[in-house]
């Protein structure tokens, strides 16, 4: 291998799409808990909603504030009036919870049968008093963590675009919680804290531990959130006006970005993602230069989160991660990763918009170069049967994959991860490096302690 | 359209997907969008297989649904016929494949012509069939293809077996205990000297399948899954079979006095009325738990009892005729086969509930305040919410229903895991009950470890609020922890600046 020639550029490649990963539903799983108000209704068949009971597990059964409007052969041959059926659902939903919203989620089922939803959604709006948030999350166009992407993007267009001048501080939730019972000429004296800057506000779900940690950070920086999409509650959704700045958190959100410059006529700062204490990093100088700010402090902040993770850094070091690719962190992980001092053959992943990741594309071939790696092959829309004889060749020492994979591979002796905790684990920010290398480290802990136990007879 | 939160029985995919699985070297090309593939998730985690999953999609995509899947489909049998080799290749059409309308059968036949495993479209329609349908439907269409292929050419064996010999149908992956089931039939097969002929689709070669018309008859011991195939064996292949399920101590008796008569019918001139003794009354332990004072002290409490048609008329039946308990509500969730499910409890139960809204059956368990429950996974956490106690005796079930140890349900190692169960089941009902009426457990006070308890530490309203966020199990963790970080430094109060250093230095 030619490393001069290898590090000039990234190698992007595309394989046929047979990947598995799950349905981009599935992000109502985490967005009705994370915007308290809602009801997310899952407009799809028997399969969709199978997807779903399975998949979520245990929360199935906590009362979750989502439903399926299961189709029938009536529906799909027209025999039922949609409009019609879609207002006694709703209608069901509003008497039985009353939500501040509800989010329909088309599936591939109401695309195929080209059901109107961004039509009917108004006029029963209207005729029933609940906003409705039309999403299409379904399989024939996205992966996974790209349903959240569908959702936030339909909700940047609810945005208010002016605040009620009365209302505006009672519409910032996080502040709200920041200022919790303090005074008013406390507060007054925290805003003289803050840089002048244009107003930001951020987008992409995360739990409210995550958001008031991250928050906490730019504060630091003397940058002020004006507010998060999405917030807690939908009902206080924060304002969106032109020449606001924007920044992501998630890789996935290509969408929701394109959503708020376009139609919102934001300014987005492209930043790499502050998922490792690297990226936490990038992640606040870029938005710190974008406003010219100096930032204070960052350097060290990292050092000694580096520092704290030795432990886990030594089991790291030297051994190789191979990402199977399914919910779209794969980049700003195995760069976080390659940090640590992995090496990482393959990144699969399942869209790659080079636009929107640019600065994390960079970023990843920037710590390749400066930890003297080769830099990964990145293989958009995977094809899992080719990856496995990949793997069987390769025998990396680390394989971050699905559920449908990991089993099969440990019994070939190969360690793996699964790739979903990485999605409903707190991993942003400085402070939540610890936890992905808690995951990432997990099957390496395991082979360790399991040194005594015979490995499985090996049959590929 | 329906509003549903829970469902009890999948999709029609599923059911064709489990039995295509079930067999080896069958391999399932689903006709599907990306996410679809759900069932290899759940094969790998609920049984632990070690093998990949022998399913994969051909993926319907905005390309597909412009331009019909054209190549794409037959492009992928051929692949898979040229990479795994399998024996056959069944397309595996979805609720989205339903819709579109494309000529899966040209594919199939296209497909054919380059692949050298046989390929066939599995015939189930989404919207017609649930999976216990589809899954019974496949069963059949796959046996009636190979037996129809050998006679075509001329070798479907004509003889019997010399000894008589039984063929056990519809054993499949992800089905509730049925590993352990099959080898339990095997073991009691054995003990009434009867041959195993062949067990599918578990396990089974599809090319071993125009063996199935050398055995004496065919046991069909799961309602749900197999019927179609013995109907079509004994309407095409004169096959006589015995569809009782051997659960429960009279179930059993039942099921072996009917194979009986059969293997008499045709000559083997058996009796086994000694074994059946000899069984019940000194070696299943069920016989003897049912007149041990233990289960005396069940007697008319009340039960409900919910599942699908197979475990929910076994367990209705062994709980009123064997164990004295009173059944107060029996259901199923497969509506499509109520009036068997009908005909076979309401002799045993106060009320059939024919239904798969769970939040009816939520509702009934609630109002009847039954002292145990007997259903699914999703009534077990109905019971939890209520505070009854629930064996779980069906599907939908989770990983924990996938035991390492030997659980069978059916014959007479059944009868004993089936008695544990219900008595398990009642005792800790009664335990808690007992508890509660003499004032619970005698340390009322909760001790309190560590350094927690006499804090002398302030925290802020911000960084309560957000302790408070910590799922509760390990909330004292995570203040012990970060109090220590404090107090370590000298700190009198704790800030979310504290909690955060605290969580980045020691990981509270």
């Amino acid at each position: 291998m030619t490393l001069a020639k290898e590090t000039s550029n990234l190698d992007f490649s595309c394989e046929t799409g047979n990947y598995h990963t799950f349905c981009p539903i599935s992000c109502v799983a985490w967005l009705y808990q994370k915007i308290e108000d809602s009801f997310f209704l899952v407009i799809g068949t028997k399969t969709c909603g199978y997807f779903l009971q399975n998949a979520m597990g245990v929360m199935i059964f906590a009362e979750p504030r989502y439903a399926m409007a299961e189709l029938e052969e009536g529906d799909i041959s027209a025999q039922l009036h949609d409009y019609e059926e879609l207002k006694r659902l709703c209608t069901q939903i509003k008497r039985d919870r009353n939500p501040s919203v509800i989010v329909w989620i088309g599936t591939c089922t109401t695309e195929i049968i080209k059901m109107d939803l961004e039509g009917l959604a108004p006029k029963l709006e209207s005729d029933i008093g609940i906003p409705i948030v039309v999403a299409r999350a379904n399989g024939l166009d996205y992966a996974f963590t790209q349903g959240e992407d569908t959702v936030l993007a339909a909700m940047a267009n609810k945005c208010p675009d002016k605040a009620p001048t009365t209302e505006k501080e009672e519409r910032n939730a996080i502040h709200k919680l920041l200022n919790f019972g303090r005074k008013e000429e406390q507060i007054e004296a925290e805003e003289a804290s803050y840089k002048d800057h244009p107003p930001l506000v951020l987008f992409g779900s995360l739990p409210d531990p995550v958001v008031t940690n991250l928050t906490l950070e730019l504060k630091k920086q003397g940058i002020k959130v004006s507010g998060w999409l999405p917030s807690k509650r939908y009902t206080e959704l924060p304002v969106i006006e032109k020449d606001y700045y924007v920044c992501g958190v998630n890789p996935f959100l290509s969408r929701t970005a394109t959503t708020l410059m376009r139609r919102r006529q934001c300014k987005l700062i492209g930043a790499p993602f502050p998922i490792g204490p690297d990226g936490t990093r990038a992640w606040i100088e870029k938005i710190c230069s974008v406003f010219k700010i100096e930032p204070q402090g960052l350097e060290e902040r990292e050092a000694k989160i580096w520092s704290s993770l030795e432990d886990y850094l030594e089991l790291l070091r030297g051994k190789s991660v191979f990402f199977m690719g399914d919910n779209l962190l794969e980049i700003s992980l195995a760069r976080f990763l390659i940090r640590c001092g992995m090496t990482c053959p393959e990144i699969g992943i399942p869209y790659m918009d080079k636009r929107y990741q640019k600065a994390e594309l960079d970023f990843l071939e920037q710590t390749c170069q400066e930890m003297g790696v080769p830099l990964p092959k990145i293989v958009e829309k995977p094809d899992n049967y080719a990856q496995i004889q990949r793997i069987k060749e390769l025998q990396p020492d680390l394989v971050i994959t699905g559920m449908a994979h990991a089993n099969p591979l440990e019994a070939r002796n190969i360690s793996t991860k699964w790739s979903v905790e990485f999605t409903f684990a707190q991993i942003h920010g400085f402070t939540n490096a610890r936890d992905i290398l808690e995951l990432a480290t997990r099957p390496l802990r395991r082979n360790q302690r399991l040194d005594s136990l015979p490995l499985m007879p090996t049959n590929w | 359209m329906k509003l549903a939160y829970w469902m009890y029985a999948g999709p029609a995919h599923i059911g064709t997907l489990r039995i295509a699985s079930s067999f080896q070297n069958v391999h399932a090309i689903m006709h599907a969008p990306l996410g679809d593939d759900y069932f290899n998730v759940m094969r790998s985690m609920l049984e632990r297989e070690k093998d990949f999953t022998p399913v994969t999609a051909s993926i319907v995509d905005r390309n597909v649904l412009a331009r019909g899947s054209q190549e794409r489909v037959v492009d992928n049998i051929v692949r898979k016929d040229g990479e795994e080799h399998p024996d056959l290749i069944l397309l595996t059409p979805t609720c989205t494949s339903s819709i579109l309308q494309e000529d899966l059968a040209n594919f199939v036949e296209r497909a054919q012509i380059d692949a050298k495993g046989d390929v066939m479209l599995a015939d189930v329609n989404h919207y017609r069939f649930n999976e216990l349908q589809a899954a019974d439907r496949t069963l059949a269409q796959i046996v009636k293809f190979y037996v129809e292929k050998a006679q075509k050419k001329g070798e479907l064996p004509t003889e019997k077996t010399a000894k008589p010999s039984v063929n056990i149908i519809g054993l499949t992956t992800l089905g509730f205990h049925n590993q352990h089931d099959c080898t339990e039939l095997k073991r009691l097969m054995a003990d009434l000297g009867i041959e195993v002929n062949a067990i599918i689709p578990q396990g089974a070669k599809v090319n071993n399948l125009k063996n199935l018309v050398k055995a004496w008859f065919n046991l069909v011991p799961y309602r749900e899954i197999g019927l179609g195939t013995a109907n079509y064996l004994f309407e095409q292949h004169n096959m006589p079979f015995v569809d009782i399920s051997p659960m429960g101590v009279i179930e059993t008796a039942r099921c072996i006095r009917q194979i009986q008569k059969v293997l008499n019918a045709q000559g083997a001139e058996v009796n086994y009325e000694s074994y059946l003794e000899e069984q019940t009354l000194h070696l299943s332990g069920a016989v003897w738990f049912s007149r041990s004072i233990d289960c005396q002290n069940l007697t008319g409490k009340k039960a409900v009892v919910f599942g699908d048609n197979t475990h929910a008329a076994a367990m209705t039946k062994i709980l009123a005729k064997e164990m004295g308990i009173h059944v107060v509500l029996a259901g199923t969730y497969c509506k499509y086969d109520g009036d068997w499910f009908r005909a076979q409890v309401e002799d045993y139960c106060d009320r059939v509930l024919i239904s798969d809204d769970n939040g009816e059956i939520g509702d009934q368990i609630a109002q009847l305040e039954p002292a145990a429950i007997f259903g699914t996974q999703m009534e077990r956490h109905v019971g939890k919410r209520l505070n009854i106690p629930c064996g779980v005796i069906a599907a939908p079930i989770h990983i924990q229903n996938f035991t390492l140890g030997y659980k069978p349900f059916l014959g007479y190692e059944g009868t004993n895991q089936i008695a544990d169960l219900v008595y398990n089941s009642f005792t800790l009902g009664m335990e808690d009950h007992l508890l509660e009426i003499f004032g619970g457990h005698d340390t009322k006070e909760v001790i309190h470890k560590g350094i927690s308890a006499d804090s002398d530490l302030t925290w802020s309203k911000e960084a309560q609020a957000e302790l408070n966020k910590v799922p509760g199990f390990v909330r004292g963790k995570v203040k012990r922890n970060t109090e220590k970080f404090a107090r370590d430094r000298s700190l009198t109060e704790i800030t979310l600046e504290v909690m955060y250093a605290a969580k980045e230095a020691i990981g509270a």
